[in-house]
């Protein structure tokens, strides 16, 4: 409920500026796909919604250090970041369904299960089976053979896990105003993202060079890359807000209670993880 | 329950919100286009959704009349096959992400700070990058009607595999257009919900909120919910196009149905995202022309919500004729049965709130009213589509086209005019000028039932949506549709007049332009100063 001193910013150049260059990230990168020449452009755009951003989020901070900010504010963020991140689930829903949908409906019904004449006649020797190693159509290659859970995932697993865990000793150890030991072990968060980062591009050349794991090799690559891809690019993206609490701490950005910056950012990151398990079980184990 | 304005004189806030203002000396704000370009102030972005959506309004319009002019008689006249589908598709488009989801974010940014005495949106920034979006979203979406190979031509529902394996080059600029028109929805919505949940003037519980605001905390929930779902299925599109995957192709172990299932996960919600808003427009101005208290407050908010929960469960009714499981006809068909429950709830609340009342019709009454009557027969034709093996004959004919034109037109489009007329005073200091509304009132109606109407009949004889020529025995009645089409559009232009004239002057309106209206909003002066309850106003629950 309003207090009377809730800060409504002047106009401001950044949003207008984000959406030009997301636009011409978006049309670069439409040109680049559809006739291969917008490479230049995509970039211009990428590293204008990078750019602005930045300047976005450091008026934002100076703002917010400036004391511009009310309890009322922070509630907006509270209120603005979780919702957010429950768009981003959502997101994720869309694979995850399509993951269960492909393996409870879509591929036993290939199989010729409830009486679905026409797969049958187009494909009568195909075989469902999950992971899906024979497409029904031939011109379409599977991979080899899947990955191991109990490999290099498994240890991927245990880094995220073990970076939540190391993320809220971190945050604990602000909020008691420990910011040494809140470095420390953000430091050890941000590494462990990059650990997990580097693991993941080993999988995918792994998955490229020696399983036949590929983007083309029907719906087990498509659903493997995208819901693994999506949540790789989620790390990296956390792993960036991580390093960039990281800068804020050393410079001494952030109270014992008032720190949303960092909260969010632990929000985002536990979210990313708990998608990973999500990740590990339905994509890796079972 | 229903909110009441302060006792307190009107005046009050606003003269100390104006005071206000000079005093904290806002910084004057930049001159020409880049006051516009900048803004922050929810006001100035209300007003730039609701332009634009106007605008785009007229375009996507100008689509519909273009496929209504091929369809004046049978045989091909005018326009080849492949156009026509570029026509209907970009029609579809439009007017979903382009022309109704703005209109009502365009009153959700002018109104719910308003309604609930928050000074402005929460997050003012974000609510300028929301706006700015759609225009670069929808310019892109049009220039692919200029690119080699046409626009998208396989229906607004993009269905694989027609959209990924049979469609132009031009899908992928589409899907790009779709994804940034999402991320506008998606943080407009945030914004919204944060500035409901979290700015409401001391003293409004969630309860005492007017229903305007209630439906949109509902649909800005949709909208978060099921955007990043579209978002996810339109990615799933563009690595099939592009990166040879096999999501929505069968040979891979894929399956073009999956395409639909997720689709209309998202869709069903939205057909909801474009209704309850409507819906909160017109349970404001109804008690407000019948000059009694909305009846059953509680229950329309419960119905929202009843809504919005079954909106999730429903989606394969859209696909009653793909070859589902039987078990999953029967689920889907009742579960669709199950929404005319909540949505009877407040058809009856609407009529009862009019029963015994002192009712005048002025403009946005008499659209409201006409909100009331007219959705409620496209909400009869869903519960016939609703039926699984009645919809095995209905499914993609006129009858469908009839079936959510009726909800859309003089649904939410009805809605937004009537919400435009009642609020148009608050905006601009002036009336509208009621004759010339009433005119567009009159023309609307007569040519929208004109239009929509011998849809039905077309369409129960058989003929189906999409398809540029049709058998000779549908002639007369798409006779009728192409000229109550061309009427109806015609007729619009006197609603662009009638806002243009009320822009630029006519009876003045004092605070509380309408009699019996009682929300917050009417305690500020008309118009709406730039910055409106810096100081929150008390807010006092009415006496039940």
């Amino acid at each position: 409920m309003s207090g009377g001193s809730y800060y409504v910013p002047a106009s401001s150049r950044w949003p207008v500026l984000c959406s030009v260059a997301l636009g011409a990230m978006m049309v670069g990168t439409g040109i680049t796909l559809v006739y291969g020449t917008g490479l230049p452009l995509l970039l211009i755009g990428l590293i204008g919604v990078i750019a602005v951003m930045g300047f976005w989020f450091r008026d934002v901070i100076s703002e917010s250090q400036g004391g511009l900010y009310d309890e009322q504010m922070e509630r907006s963020f509270r209120w603005g970041m979780g919702w957010f991140i429950f768009s981003e689930l959502m997101f994720f829903v869309a694979f995850f369904g399509a993951l269960f949908y492909v393996r409870m409906f879509a591929i036993p019904w290939l199989g010729g299960e409830g009486a679905k004449g026409v797969s049958a006649l187009l494909w009568p020797d195909f075989v469902p089976t999950w992971p899906l190693l024979s497409p029904p159509d031939t011109a379409i290659e599977g991979p080899q053979q899947v990955f191991s859970p109990w490999q290099l995932p498994l240890v991927n697993t245990l880094i995220l896990i073990t970076s939540s865990i190391t993320l809220t000793v971190a945050h604990e150890a602000l909020k008691v105003g420990y910011r040494r030991t809140c470095r420390n072990w953000l430091v050890g968060t941000v590494l462990l993202g990059c650990c997990f980062i580097m693991i993941q591009g080993v999988e995918y050349y792994e998955a490229y060079a020696h399983y036949g794991i590929t983007l083309e090799a029907g719906i087990f690559g498509a659903t493997f890359f995208i819901l693994t891809g999506f949540h790789g690019l989620h790390v990296i993206i956390g792993t960036l807000i991580l390093a960039t609490m990281l800068v804020r701490i050393q410079k001494g950005h952030f109270g014992d209670e008032n720190h949303f910056g960092f909260e969010a950012s632990c929000w985002y990151w536990h979210f990313v993880d708990v998608v990973w398990v999500g990740l590990f079980i339905f994509v890796y184990v079972v | 329950m229903a909110p009441k304005l302060p006792p307190q004189p009107p005046l009050q806030h606003s003269t100390t919100a104006v005071a206000d203002g000079q005093a904290h000396g806002h910084a004057a704000p930049p001159k020409g286009i880049w006051r516009w370009l900048l803004t922050t102030n929810h006001k100035e972005i209300g007003t730039l959704y609701l332009i634009f959506s106007l605008t785009m309004f007229f375009i996507g319009g100008i689509f519909a009349l273009v496929v209504r002019a091929e369809l004046f008689q049978p045989g091909l006249q005018l326009i080849e096959p492949e156009f026509f589908n570029q026509m209907t598709t970009m029609h579809g488009l439009i007017m979903v992400f382009a022309a109704v989801m703005p209109a009502f974010t365009g009153l959700a940014n002018w109104m719910i700070p308003l309604q609930i005495g928050a000074p402005d949106m929460a997050l003012p920034r974000l609510n300028n990058f929301s706006f700015w979006l759609l225009p670069v979203a929808f310019t892109l979406l049009l220039s692919t009607l200029f690119m080699p190979g046409g626009g998208p031509n396989f229906g607004w529902t993009f269905y694989a595999p027609l959209s990924t394996n049979y469609g132009p080059p031009s899908t992928t600029f589409f899907i790009l257009a779709l994804h940034i028109a999402g991320i506008s929805s998606i943080l407009g919505a945030i914004n919204i919900i944060a500035t409901i949940l979290n700015m409401r003037a001391p003293g409004m519980r969630l309860m005492d909120m007017p229903l305007f605001v209630w439906t949109w905390l509902v649909t800005a929930f949709l909208l978060i919910a099921v955007m990043p779902v579209l978002a996810g299925v339109i990615t799933m599109m563009l690595m099939d196009i592009n990166f040879g995957t096999s999501f929505f192709n069968a040979a891979g172990g894929g399956d073009p149905v999956l395409f639909q299932h997720l689709f209309w996960f998202f869709g069903h919600p939205e057909v909801y995202i474009m209704i309850l808003p409507a819906f909160g427009i017109v349970s404001a101005i109804i008690p407000t022309f019948a000059r009694k208290p909305l009846f059953g407050y509680a229950s329309m908010v419960y119905a929202t919500a009843a809504i919005a929960l079954l909106s999730f469960l429903v989606w394969a009714h859209h696909m009653f004729v793909v070859g589902l499981p039987l078990v999953a006809e029967l689920f889907f068909m009742y579960s669709t049965m199950l929404i005319a429950v909540p949505t009877g709830v407040k058809v009856f609340n609407w009529i009862t709130t009019l029963f015994r009342g002192s009712i005048s019709f002025e403009s946005p009454m008499l659209f409201a009213l006409a909100f009331v009557v007219l959705f409620t027969i496209g909400g009869f034709s869903g519960l016939m589509l609703a039926i699984a093996p009645a919809d095995f004959q209905y499914h993609d004919t006129y009858f469908v086209v009839a079936h959510f034109h009726y909800v859309l037109v003089p649904g939410a489009i009805f809605a937004i005019m009537a919400g435009v007329y009642y609020w148009l005073p608050k905006w601009t200091g002036h009336y509208p000028n009621e004759r010339l509304a009433q005119w567009h009132f009159w023309f609307s109606v007569i040519g929208v039932n004109l239009t929509f109407f011998p849809m039905h009949f077309a369409g129960l004889a058989g003929m189906p949506r999409r398809i540029p020529d049709y058998a000779l025995q549908f002639a007369d009645f798409n006779l009728l549709s192409s000229i109550g089409a061309f009427f109806f559009g015609a007729s619009q232009l006197l609603f662009v007049l009638g806002v243009i004239l009320c822009v630029r002057g006519g009876k003045k309106a004092p605070a509380k332009a309408w009699e019996g209206a009682v929300d917050l909003e009417w305690s500020v002066p008309s118009p709406a100063p730039l910055h409106t309850f810096e100081t929150p106003p008390v807010f006092h629950r009415a006496s039940t």
